[in-house]
């Protein structure tokens, strides 16, 4: 640790000097290594050995095909609703309402759809629009009317529900159009022909996977040539390799099932989009200050009402986008749709390393949280364990998730 | 009993990538006040750490003798059963509480039923309350206190632990002199009563009236011990073991020119936010380019009051009053605002209202003027992190990184963050609230040359400040508040201590 330390404190190492300091700024003492990237990385460490222990609790079922696509097209969900989630966690709020936004944005898209026949994509439009709607209420009573929101969202969360039943009578409407069920249903494949494998799903993760290691290595050079101490150069190939082998083997896979699912798209398209929201722009930045320190981020100019007020209909937002692909998935609309989602998307958030107080947590970090979850549920039905110790077993998790990084942060501060 | 009460051995405590000490050793005479020097981040408040057992035996080093015996604390509870009780840097209140529940939190007074006894609670505390001097009712809430009191409530609490060894870490900091002097006083009650004193403190006024020795830290590591009782012990001597050289004057050297007025506040009438009272009464003040202009004040004068409000509102209720900027009229209904018209205010109280301490230096740095740094809303980060290098470069901020977390900063690197913070939004009037509390020598003298740098280039700086000597040496001219209204307004040229503190003193009754 001691080489960080010289490379940073030195007193404005010249420009050309700079190349060569941050290659001494890798970290190259295996003990050190293993120890930061166990605390950074806990959570990926977890999730790959909770995948590798269903693989072999059920004989490799888990990793099949089949069932690879079935956890993405099962939780994709939950992990919208996470990534909506993890910012108002992070801007210091919580949302209890969404599982019941996600009924009734779903429901009036069947309403619309089903019981009066207009095409998919206006039940989608209107489904988007309550959803932007019910958020807007939510940023009004907690940003403008000083609500905290722990109050408004558990009203909401009755408020909408009722509303759900109102608008369905009571009753669940099904089936959708063929159309509206490819949005959860559908996958994009053999549109570079069939050879037993779907080569489009391979192209994409390939894609993928030369964008991770291009934006690493451009983030890598920026960072020496701003002279900022970064992983040692074999440690970050190692890591590109890594997370490109998984990518790599979870595109395999589902090039042998059915190709890339739609909401796959979808799901990827809203992590990266949101991932860059939090971290590089103005807004992002603010949600971070205001969760992290609210009467400083006030005393920075930080338009703090605004800025709540879009947090929460950017959550209605991603509250009916996950109601769409839920109602899509179901195939209709039901009254007690999306009942207990909420607590599963707080639960990703916090298990990914979300602070209770605000400030601190990441997009990527709830996914993976989100992940963790659905691992273990998928896992656990395959293994026909019982409901309930499915609820005993996802509860014990968070606790210890959460409590193993509590430990972790204290670690950090009291050792050496 | 041996005349060494305490000796710290070779304590050597790293943190990632900081070596906080290196083989620092200090030895403590018996009934002694002992003080601990050094500059920002040397390693004071971690040392001390180590020695009360904030962090556990195991996490450092080094051996601790305390009363003849090797000892290993494994934490607050632990070191307090000893004997040796902890005042932190930042006071450690329950602030809805009364005095007598924090005088005994976690150390009720119960009775034989388990339950707390509080007449005997009360009873306690009025008695301790007596022994430090403070005279105010066991049961009244801490809120309701100054800071000046709050701190004598600490040293209650202490003193309700049968203390044998007192660690104060800059008690002082937030008191002005009047309360200063009074705690000092009392720290020399508690020396004769037999009671040892570990004291920090940036005043070394006040460490050479107080302290029997010293001992001088730098970098981590111990420099060397003055004994004040053998020897008279100065401050430039203090100053030289700390920084490594000679200090020549504690105010750099500037020639005042000021220009044309930049900052006019008229008629300005601030309510208390809850209370019907006028917290800021009529006042009208000038600040010119080029000028550093100070406000002189004793605690609950206004002076934060008047600051805050004119900041975009952040404070108070009812404000009346206008604001012109280079004689244009301006609205600062927002922070925003304020901030978008070239109003800084860097405060008084850092780890409430000026950092996200849970962040890094680098986004803390670029905080309030973000957009300078974005395009559609867009951070160019890298060029963020060129900001906060040379923020941090140019303040001297001693930290292994700029993305090394705030919270984890000493106190006088945290207050140059707020100041780099404010430095950067490139503001046309820096208002400056205690902007040296708890900083050391030299980087006072380095916040000094800041300023000066500041006003050369034509900006305008208003100076709230609670140490008279500092007001005297950096300000063009010295307005004083006393009770909201404005008493005073004299030319450096013209001002002294005597004569600042009789106008500071001058308006008694309390304004609406
Ligand atoms: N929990 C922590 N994690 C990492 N570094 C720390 C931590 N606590 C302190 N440090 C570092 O250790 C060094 C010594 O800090 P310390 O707080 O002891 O300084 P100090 O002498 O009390 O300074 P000040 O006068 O500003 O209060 C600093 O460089 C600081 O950044
Ligand atoms: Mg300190």
């Amino acid at each position: 640790m001691t080489d960080v330390k010289s490379s940073s404190t030195g007193q404005g190492p010249s420009a050309d000097q700079a190349p060569a300091r941050a290659l001494h700024t890798g970290i190259s003492d295996p003990r050190t290594l293993v120890m930061r990237n166990l605390r950074q990385s806990g959570i990926f460490v977890a999730l790959v050995v909770i995948v590798a222990l269903f693989a072999v609790l059920t004989d490799g079922v888990s990793l099949s095909p089949g069932n690879i696509t079935n956890i993405v097209l099962q939780y994709s969900y939950i992990l919208v609703l996470a990534i909506g989630m993890v910012i108002v966690i992070i801007g210091g709020h919580i949302d209890l309402s969404v599982g019941s936004v996600v009924a009734l944005t779903g429901s009036v898209s069947a309403v619309l759809v089903i019981q009066q026949g207009h095409p998919w994509w206006l039940g989608v439009l209107a489904a988007l629009a309550v959803g932007l709607a019910v958020g807007a209420w939510h940023g009004f009573w907690v940003a403008y009317a000083g609500i905290p929101a722990f109050i408004v969202t558990l009203a909401g969360m009755l408020l909408f529900r009722g509303l759900t039943l109102r608008v369905l009578d009571n009753i669940s409407l099904s089936p959708f159009p063929a159309e509206y069920q490819r949005i959860a249903a559908g996958f994009l494949n053999g549109l570079l022909g069939g050879q037993g494998f779907d080569a489009f799903t391979l192209l994409i993760g390939g894609v993928a996977v030369a964008g991770y290691a291009v934006s690493g290595f451009r983030t890598r050079v920026a960072r020496i040539r701003y002279q900022q101490p970064v992983e040692s150069f074999p440690l970050f190939v190692a890591r590109v390799v890594l997370v490109g082998a998984v990518v790599m083997y979870f595109a395999w896979q589902l090039a042998h099932a059915r190709g890339l699912p739609i909401v796959l798209i979808v799901l990827a398209v809203l992590v990266l989009a949101y991932g860059l929201l939090t971290r590089r722009t103005v807004f992002g930045r603010q949600v971070y200050a205001i969760g992290g320190n609210l009467p400083a981020a006030m005393l920075s100019g930080v338009k703090v009402r605004t800025v709540n007020f879009w947090v929460f209909v950017n959550m209605g937002f991603l509250s009916a986008v996950a109601g769409i692909i839920y109602s899509s998935r179901s195939n209709g609309a039901q009254p007690a749709a999306g009942n207990m989602f909420e607590l599963d998307a707080i639960a990703a958030a916090f298990i990914g390393g979300a602070a209770v107080t605000g400030g601190v947590g990441t997009v990527v970090g709830a996914m993976v949280g989100g992940l963790i979850m659905a691992v273990m549920s998928n896992g656990m039905q395959l293994m026909g364990v019982d409901q309930s110790m499915q609820s005993v077993v996802k509860g014990l998790v968070l606790l210890v998730a959460v409590a193993f990084d509590v430990y972790n942060k204290r670690r950090a501060g009291a050792s050496r | 009993m041996s005349d060494t009460i305490l000796e710290m051995r070779n304590i050597t405590k790293t943190f990632p990538g900081v070596a906080a000490l290196q083989d620092v050793s200090i030895v403590v005479r018996r009934g002694e006040i002992h003080a601990i020097c050094g500059e920002n981040g040397a390693g004071k408040s971690t040392l001390m750490k180590v020695l009360s057992g904030v962090y556990p035996a195991g996490s450092y080093e080094g051996e601790i003798i305390f009363d003849g015996r090797p000892v290993h604390f494994r934490g607050i509870r632990d070191s307090e059963a000893q004997g040796v009780v902890i005042i932190h840097q930042e006071l450690a209140l329950v602030p809805h509480l009364s005095i007598a529940e924090n005088i005994f939190l976690g150390n009720e007074r119960c009775g034989r039923t388990g339950l707390i006894d509080w007449n005997r609670a009360n009873a306690d505390a009025t008695a301790l309350l007596e022994s430090v001097g403070l005279r105010e009712n066991a049961v009244t809430p801490i809120v309701a206190l100054g800071v000046g009191k709050q701190q004598l409530v600490e040293i209650a609490k202490a003193l309700s632990k049968e203390v044998k060894l007192l660690i104060l870490d800059e008690p002082t900091a937030a008191l002005n002199d009047v309360d200063s002097a009074h705690l000092l006083d009392l720290l020399r009650r508690l020396r004769d009563r037999g009671i040892t004193c570990i004291m920090i403190s940036h005043k070394l006024g006040e460490i050479t009236a107080i302290a029997d020795s010293i001992t001088v830290l730098r970098d981590g590591r111990t420099v060397e011990r003055l004994d004040v009782r053998s020897a008279e012990v100065t401050q430039d001597r203090i100053i030289r073991g700390m920084v490594g050289r000679d200090l020549h004057s504690f105010y750099p050297d500037r020639v005042s020119s000021p220009g044309e007025e930049v900052l006019r506040v008229e008629n300005w009438t601030v309510r208390h936010p809850t209370q019907d009272r006028r917290v800021v009464d009529d006042v009208s003040f000038t600040v010119r380019a080029g000028e550093v202009v100070g406000i002189a004040g004793l605690m609950g004068a206004g002076r934060t009051e008047l600051a805050m409000s004119m900041f975009g509102r952040s404070y108070g209720r009812d404000i009346t009053g206008r604001l012109f900027l280079r004689g244009r009229e301006i609205r600062a209904r927002t922070v925003a605002e304020a901030i978008g018209n070239g109003i800084a205010y860097a405060t008084e109280d850092r780890k409430r209202y000026g950092l996200n301490l849970i962040d890094d230096i680098r986004h803390n740095v670029s905080a309030a003027a973000l957009r300078k740094l974005a395009r559609f809303g867009w951070v160019h980060d890298n060029e963020e992190i060129r900001v906060a290098e040379a923020s941090r470069r140019d303040m001297n901020i001693k930290a292994p990184s700029v993305m090394a977390t705030v919270g984890k900063l000493s106190g006088g690197n945290q207050q140059k963050v707020v100041l780099s913070k404010w430095l950067f939004t490139d503001p046309e009037v820096l208002i400056l609230d205690e902007p040296t509390r708890g900083i050391d020598v030299g980087a006072k003298f380095e916040i000094y040359t800041i300023v000066n740098r500041l006003v050369a280039q034509g900006k305008a700086v208003v100076m709230i400040s609670s140490e008279l000597p500092e007001l005297l040496g950096m300000c063009d001219r010295i307005y004083t508040l006393a009770a909201g209204r404005l008493t005073g307004e004299l030319p450096v040229s013209e001002a002294t201590q005597e004569k600042l503190m009789q106008l500071m003193a001058k308006d008694k009754e309390p304004a609406r």
